[in-house]
């Protein structure tokens, strides 16, 4: 049984990711999101306030587990769009504290807006989650979710 | 509340699936799978040249020797970033050629070879990680996958050969 591993294999595997396939890259971390949180959420409780309480996780352990921090924001218009403010964004804080390589940024957040997508997806939530960098490392993720439309 | 996550632990898990939707997607994507294996081996490449500046920053360790030397320093590798110790065996008479033996890694916990793809070769990245690797401190070799645990061998054994070093 494997123990743990190094974050950077998960980073370097993410770096030839974005590379080798941009246009899958969306595609694949939802992959990985609707499995992964399979994985994550097998010893919890149903959740009770089902939207709030999913968002609220996502921000939590889910991010946490991947990034080893919470997110530092989670705003909502009540009305299914929530914006998940990241101050430091892992995969873009070694690129540049400014405005160098902005331009480059957001192929990094595809992966990502893919595994929150694909996550909610497993909760039964349909989405749309787009990432925007504001100020290099912080970022925000959107989603907007689809209430009434099944998935 | 929920139980606290192990953070060490689910990273393996994020890494064996994230390689697991990224075949799932080459499937799909590829023409056959002799190019999937191809397209990995490139990916593994990639990551292998980017890789050895990280390896060699945080174990600090000086140039190789010779090919038993280099061998040790994969196992060490191997333990360093997937956290198994890979055996070394198969000396050839020349020593120049040996075989790495993975009992277990994380990238296979959850996988399962249907028999439509016998051909693919599933860890296909991880002899492009070395032959990465290995070129950037000027030693090249060709690695390749000899047998497959997946495929119903008893181990996956890597070989790894040393090509034409002066």
């Amino acid at each position: 049984m494997a123990g743990m591993i190094d974050d950077s294999v998960n980073d370097f595997l993410h770096i030839e990711l974005v590379d080798a396939m941009p246009d899958k890259v969306e595609q694949i971390g939802y992959m990985t999101g609707y499995r992964y949180v399979e994985r994550l959420t097998v010893d919890m409780l149903r959740f009770q306030d089902e939207e709030l309480d999913v968002m609220k996780f996502i921000c939590r352990e889910f991010w946490s587990s991947i990034f080893h921090k919470q997110i530092d924001n989670l705003r909502t218009n009540r009305s299914g769009q929530y914006v998940l403010h990241e101050n430091r964004f892992r995969f873009i804080t070694r690129m540049s504290n400014g405005k160098q390589y902005l331009e480059l940024m957001p192929k990094y957040l595809a992966f990502t807006c893919g595994l929150i997508k694909g996550a909610l997806a497993d909760f039964g939530i349909n989405a749309t989650v787009s990432g925007d960098v504001t100020k290099p490392p912080a970022c925000i993720f959107n989603v907007q979710i689809h209430r009434g439309i099944n998935v | 509340m929920p139980p606290p996550v192990d953070t060490k632990k689910v990273n393996t898990d994020l890494f064996a699936l994230t390689y697991g939707s990224i075949i799932s997607q080459l499937l799909i994507d590829c023409e056959n799978v002799d190019e999937v294996n191809k397209q990995l081996d490139r990916m593994g490449y990639n990551i292998g040249l980017r890789m050895i500046e990280d390896y060699l920053a945080k174990s600090s360790s000086p140039k190789c020797r010779d090919l038993k030397d280099v061998a040790e320093k994969i196992q060490h590798a191997f333990q360093m970033y997937l956290n198994v110790t890979p055996g070394v065996d198969h000396w050839s008479q020349a020593n120049d050629e040996f075989s790495l033996i993975l009992y277990s890694n994380p990238l296979t916990e959850f996988v399962e070879l249907p028999d439509s793809l016998q051909t693919m070769n599933y860890l296909n990245i991880l002899p492009g990680v070395i032959r990465g690797a290995l070129e950037m401190v000027s030693i090249p070799v060709r690695a390749w996958i000899k047998s497959d645990h997946l495929k119903g061998d008893h181990e996956t054994e890597i070989r790894i050969q040393s090509v034409n070093k002066k």
